[in-house]
């Protein structure tokens, strides 16, 4: 095995790679890590068309380092009983291929990697959903995970407070979807479709969507045939992700987003206090997204850490315009009032 | 194979708590009760006092007793809840976050269904580490349960299965039900307590599909798995969990057990059950697979 990855440091990018392009995009757009999956449940962005085959993997592995790039390996779902194997041969690939860490939420998982192959870093998926230091202690002490992928729903000043109380690094999501339910912990897609989320590494996944024309022109956007979004003919319709749907409540029976409206999570602004905070590294989420996405996001984001750095104000003005309907949020980053 | 009723997952009054655990301490056939708040940190101030006089109630009764832990700890009362409970030697307790793990050491524990114990590698681990008992995830299917279970019964580890009540979809940091009031869950105002079986949302078709519990997400309708319950205990599964709803549950766990023992047929349980719970749709669909919310009737691998 070659000499660890160097993640010393602070402010590091790291962004989606959802096929090989995407990869080669991202670092050739000036990202510090790339994170990606093989084709299978072994991630939690299962979804076809996406993700890599092994030989795809090496040459892109290959290509990152060429260019001082690291690479993360995604195996961030709960292996069912009896088909642990798969998520066995993905870690051992992953070993051989010399990718510079995984990703990983399963306690199985982390022990397997931790015990067979020492030498290859962890980092703790969101999927994980450890959002106290004890719980992020816990992974740290008993597999030797190096780096927490916080769950989005923690303000600054709580984050800075954890970072005081635990041994590793800290990555934050930055930019991208916002999802709304701990992660690891969400069986709504499993409920409406028979995938599951953390077994199958699948959220709303497309081959069980459809989009209906209503009598008066608008649209229904539906999940497993349940009606998710209805759309006027003048709105343009969302995807039918069932925690950013519009349900009726008894005492809201116009029907309103029960759980959240549908943004995206955007903390261009909040850079520098993340880094005050202690945040070590930044990510992207978006491995679905097209290459000039990953573009256009990676190279603004890499203009905006950069200019943090230097001490100057980010330019972000672009990066509003990529935020799904043109709608965006600082989530719980800011207040607590979120919650 | 042996009845348990889970924990409680709704802010229900005090006066309510004391006269349910009375009834089940009474006359309920169940083994096991779990006691304690799962789902919201701040409805614990509520009925904390009242624990010590349930659990000598239903000891006295014969069940055993279990204090389940939080699944979503962050806040500090969550973090200390969540220690303390953990530092308890004269009961058994279930966890449910990683944060209790830490707390518990090497010491004597369940693991509850928000902890993710999907597989054979995490069972052994967790056993390795003290785990005494296992509840898998709700959405786990009988071919990944089996075995789960058989790698459990290897280690000396119980493994328990809900067979009974809304399916546990979702938590979030976020309370839906303060959402709905149009707060915040810090001014909530505990309107939870207005929905003792949930607040149902259904789709812009009219259609229920689910319940809001606070920061939690459930089902419309209820797991049923009476049909699959006689070939449980071949599989290794030694306990089949209960989760109370806003029924005549003494009701509800008497047709489970007279299943279990084969006095009725899953066919007349169902009908019974259905009688209990009016109104309520039942799903078997993750034992056999498939959406949740379907329910598959006799198929020749029911169990």
């Amino acid at each position: 095995m070659n000499a660890p990855a160097d993640f010393s440091q602070a402010g590091e990018l790291v962004c989606p790679a959802g096929t090989p392009a995407a990869l080669r995009t991202a670092v050739d757009a000036g990202a510090d890590t790339v994170y990606c999956g093989f084709q299978d449940a072994t991630n939690a962005r299962n979804f076809p068309g996406l993700n890599f085959t092994l030989p795809e993997l090496e040459a892109s592995v290959a290509y990152a380092h060429a260019r001082g790039a690291k690479v993360l390996l995604a195996l961030n779902t709960y292996p069912p009983a009896g088909k642990f194997d798969l998520w066995r041969a993905a870690a051992a690939n992953a070993a051989r291929l010399q990718v510079d860490a995984c990703i990983v939420a399963d306690m199985g998982v982390a022990r397997h990697i931790a015990t067979e192959h020492p030498g290859l870093r962890l980092h703790l998926s969101v999927q994980a959903a450890a959002s106290s230091p004890e719980a992020i202690r816990y992974y740290c002490q008993h597999f030797g995970v190096k780096r927490v992928v916080l769950p989005r729903i923690l303000t600054i000043p709580e984050i800075r407070a954890i970072k005081q109380e635990i041994p590793c690094e800290i990555e934050t999501f930055i930019f991208g979807n916002h999802g709304l339910m701990v992660e690891g912990r969400c069986s709504l897609t499993s409920w409406l479709t028979g995938e599951s989320t953390n077994m199958d590494g699948v959220c709303s996944p497309a081959g069980k969507v459809t989009y209906e024309e209503d009598a008066n022109g608008g649209l229904r956007s539906c999940l497993g045939g349940f009606t998710i979004d209805r759309f006027a003919p003048d709105e343009t319709a969302g995807y039918p992700t069932i925690c950013k749907g519009r349900y009726a409540a008894p005492h809201r029976p116009e029907g309103y987003y029960a759980f959240e409206e549908p943004v995206s999570l955007n903390l261009a602004r909040l850079l520098p206090d993340l880094m005050g905070a202690g945040v070590h590294a930044f990510k992207i989420e978006g491995r679905q997204r097209s290459k000039s996405y990953v573009r256009k996001v990676v190279g603004a984001f890499r203009a905006a850490v950069d200019a943090v750095r230097a001490g100057a104000t980010p330019d972000l003005a672009d990066l509003v315009a990529l935020t799904e309907g043109q709608k965006e949020t600082q989530g719980a980053f800011q207040t607590k009032k979120w919650r | 194979m042996e009845l348990t009723l889970g924990p409680l997952a709704y802010h229900w009054t005090p006066e309510r708590r004391a006269d349910f655990y009375a009834r089940i301490a009474d006359e309920a056939p169940v083994s096991t009760v779990y006691l304690g708040e799962v789902i919201c940190s701040k409805r614990a101030p509520f009925f904390e006092r009242e624990i010590p006089r349930m659990i000598e109630r239903l000891t006295r009764a014969g069940k055993r007793v279990v204090l389940s832990s939080l699944a979503e700890v962050m806040l500090k009362r969550e973090r200390q809840a969540t220690d303390g409970l953990m530092e308890i030697e004269e009961h058994e307790v279930e966890i449910n976050n990683a944060a209790g793990l830490l707390a518990r050491g090497g010491r004597a524990h369940r693991v509850g269904p928000f902890l993710n114990a999907y597989n054979e590698a995490t069972i052994d681990w967790m056993a390795g580490q003290g785990a005494t008992h296992v509840c898998l995830p709700a959405e786990m299917p009988r071919d990944a349960v089996a075995v789960a279970a058989q790698a459990a019964a290897t280690l000396g580890v119980g493994v328990e299965v809900q067979v009974f009540g809304r399916a546990p979809l979702a938590v979030s940091a976020r309370c839906y039900h303060a959402r709905a009031h149009g707060r915040t869950k810090d001014n909530c105002k505990f309107i939870c307590e207005d929905d003792p079986d949930g607040m149902p949302l259904s789709t812009g078709d009219g259609q229920p599909i689910l319940r809001v519990n606070g920061i939690q997400t459930q089902s419309e309708s209820y797991i049923e798995l009476l049909q699959e319950l006689s070939g449980m205990g071949a599989l290794g599964i030694t306990h089949a969990r209960l989760m109370p709803q806003d029924v005549d549950m003494v009701a509800v766990a008497h047709v489970f057990d007279e299943v279990l023992g084969g006095r009725i047929d899953p066919d007349e349980g169902r009908a019974r059950l259905s009688a209990i719970c009016t109104g309520t749709s039942f799903s078997n669909g993750f034992w056999h697979g498939e959406a949740g919310y379907r329910h598959i009737s006799r198929r020749a691998d029911a169990a």
